[in-house]
């Protein structure tokens, strides 16, 4: 495991604001760290790397027991914290050549060729000696990426990395985050925006309010959710009844579009007795649910209500 | 990354433009001097008397002049930005993750301070002897003693002088540090460890409470000018350092325990 944690939790005051939360990140996966604003990522992050103290749990990263060898541990660990920061008095380059000097493994050396490798990654080489406080939202970010692959890592651990990014930035992180995975470094990455990591992740875990609802790797969390049906129909009130009869469940019309849960009923037969109930079927599909459809079903919310 | 971390702060504009002033003071203290003339002795700070007499006196006025509240200032605003600098801009979550280690992070930050604390003192010095020798004549020294010193034993005692001085500095860039542990806001810890500083100049000044005097990291302030004698008088200096390195222990001590176990929410 690159991360274990058993019963995680802090409290800040009487709230916890992360609680009892067991995570286990395989090494070599590309974690998905998914929950709505406030349900306690960035907390948890903040724990596993040392910065703040759990009010009660054990967690090991790396292998190592925590924090107990946090030095050997966060020298193999590359992070981006609740966003990047760093001197706004400094080029990006200086900033970097700072962060470099400031820990183990930074040779001198090699520190130049390593900041020009990392910018380059990142796609900053052109504005490497402007100052970071003229730098953008997204620009920043990438500075806090280069940071964070400034020497070889073990494991990524990314707190939201495509915030304030437009659509391409969000893009290139993902292409840069599947370049890393295929090198074989972990990648723990938070997300408020599901969809963004669906696409690159082989493992997920949910947060809800401090809670952990659920983990795995995303191909069995997609299976536990079920099939769902999918058909546009132009009678949807006949529609429904037809479907229920056969034994499909939460049924949901919305114009002429009508969904339900499959539970292992054959989508050929579905069409079959539509059409001999003189329904017209115009289309249909069957979808594997989303993170999202994934999350109500856990909740019994939207996911973006945060507490 | 003690270098690196020293080049980061003399690099900062701010930390510049402080040396700066401390630089100019004096030289500016030996125009006025040029201008006015100097004071009838008795008048004015010590060692102002001298300065027309001979150049290098510009610097030990200068150190006189500024050690109450330039110099001190200036160390608030040092010190109280080390920890509370980084964790408002939010580097030091960066810092601590890279990993740095705590510890030694603490330790790189009290090393930088007290560089700065000898870099400011030696920058009065250096612009009193600059000034000096460009507005005044040099030459052989007239200790307090009376007696007199070749021009290069002058120099030197005066940068030892300097030395001294930031020495005396160091108590109040302890309890800078500490407070700069203590919040995620610099100027509030720079205004505390000013108030501080403050605080000790005027205690000393109060009489009816004579019995903490000598505990004030202030109180032996101006025992640099105990090295114009001759022979060179280390009582003072000597109780002055002591008093000071206790102030780093006491203040270093509860820097550490607080930076290594609090919580960097910033
Ligand atoms: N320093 C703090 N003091 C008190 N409450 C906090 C603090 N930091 C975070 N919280 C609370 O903890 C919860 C989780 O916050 P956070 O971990 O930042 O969530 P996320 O990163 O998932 O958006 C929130 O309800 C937040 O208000
Ligand atoms: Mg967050």
């Amino acid at each position: 495991m690159a991360i274990a944690t058993h019963g995680l939790t802090k409290r800040f005051g009487d709230v916890a604001a992360v609680d009892g939360v067991d995570l286990d990140v395989p090494a070599g996966s590309v974690y998905g760290f998914l929950g709505p604003n406030g349900s306690g990522k960035t907390t948890t992050i903040r724990m596993l790397l040392g910065l703040i103290e759990p009010s009660a749990g054990t967690w090991e990263l790396l292998g190592r027991r925590m924090p107990a060898q946090s030095l050997q541990a966060l020298a193999e660990v590359g992070a981006l914290i609740e966003g990047p920061a760093f001197y706004p008095w400094l080029s990006g380059r200086d900033n970097l050549a700072r962060l470099d000097a400031a820990g183990p493994d930074g040779q001198r050396a090699t520190r130049a060729g390593r900041i020009e490798a990392a910018l380059g990654r990142v796609g900053l080489t052109a504005a490497a000696t402007k100052k970071y406080r003229a730098y953008s939202l997204g620009m920043r970010q990438r500075l806090g990426l280069a940071a964070a692959l400034l020497r070889p890592r073990h494991l990524l651990v990314l707190d939201e990395p495509t915030n304030g990014m437009d659509p391409q930035g969000t893009r290139e992180i993902r292409n840069l985050v599947a370049e890393l995975a295929h090198e074989g470094t972990t990648v723990f990455l938070s997300s408020h925006l599901l969809a963004e990591v669906e696409q690159i992740c082989t493992h997920v875990g949910v947060m809800s309010e401090g809670h952990l609802l659920t983990q795995g790797t995303l191909t069995d969390l997609r299976a536990a959710g079920g099939r769902r049906l999918r058909v546009e129909v132009d009678d949807p009130a006949a529609a429904g009844p037809v479907l229920g009869r056969l034994g499909l469940g939460d049924i949901v019309t919305d114009g002429d579009v009508v969904t339900a849960k499959l539970d292992g009923q054959p989508p050929e037969v579905c069409n079959r007795d539509l059409v001999h109930a003189g329904i017209g079927v115009r289309a249909l599909s069957v979808e594997r649910p989303s993170l999202e459809d994934l999350f109500v079903s856990l909740t019994g919310e939207g996911f973006d209500v945060a507490r | 990354m003690l270098i690196a971390e020293l080049r980061h702060l003399f690099r900062r504009t701010r930390v510049r433009a402080l040396l700066i002033v401390m630089f100019a003071i004096p030289f500016l203290l030996a125009v006025a001097v040029k201008i006015n003339g100097g004071p009838s002795d008795g008048n004015g700070p010590t060692f102002l008397a001298q300065v027309s007499q001979n150049g290098v006196f510009a610097a030990l006025a200068g150190l006189t002049v500024t050690i109450p509240f330039f110099l001190p200032l200036t160390v608030a605003v040092v010190s109280g930005d080390t920890i509370a600098g980084e964790a408002s801009i939010g580097t030091l979550r960066y810092l601590l993750t890279r990993p740095s280690g705590r510890g030694r992070l603490l330790g790189v930050k009290a090393v930088t301070t007290l560089a700065y604390c000898l870099a400011a003192a030696l920058a009065v010095a250096a612009g009193g002897l600059i000034g000096g020798a460009i507005l005044f004549p040099l030459g052989r020294i007239i200790s307090l003693s009376g007696t007199s010193l070749p021009l290069i034993d002058g120099i030197g005692r005066t940068l030892l002088a300097a030395l001294v001085v930031g020495a005396s500095l160091l108590g109040l860039a302890a309890i800078g540090v500490f407070v700069s542990t203590l919040t995620d806001v610099p100027v509030g810890a720079m205004a505390v460890t000013a108030g501080i500083g403050v605080l000790s100049l005027i205690l000393d000044a109060v009489p009816q409470v004579a019995f903490v005097h000598p505990w004030l990291f202030t109180h032996q302030q101006l025992a640099f000018g105990d090295l114009l004698r001759t022979p060179v008088r280390w009582n003072n200096i000597g109780k002055d350092l002591l008093l000071q390195l206790g102030y780093v222990a006491v203040f270093g001590t509860a820097a550490w325990a607080r930076f290594t176990t609090r919580d960097v929410l910033a």
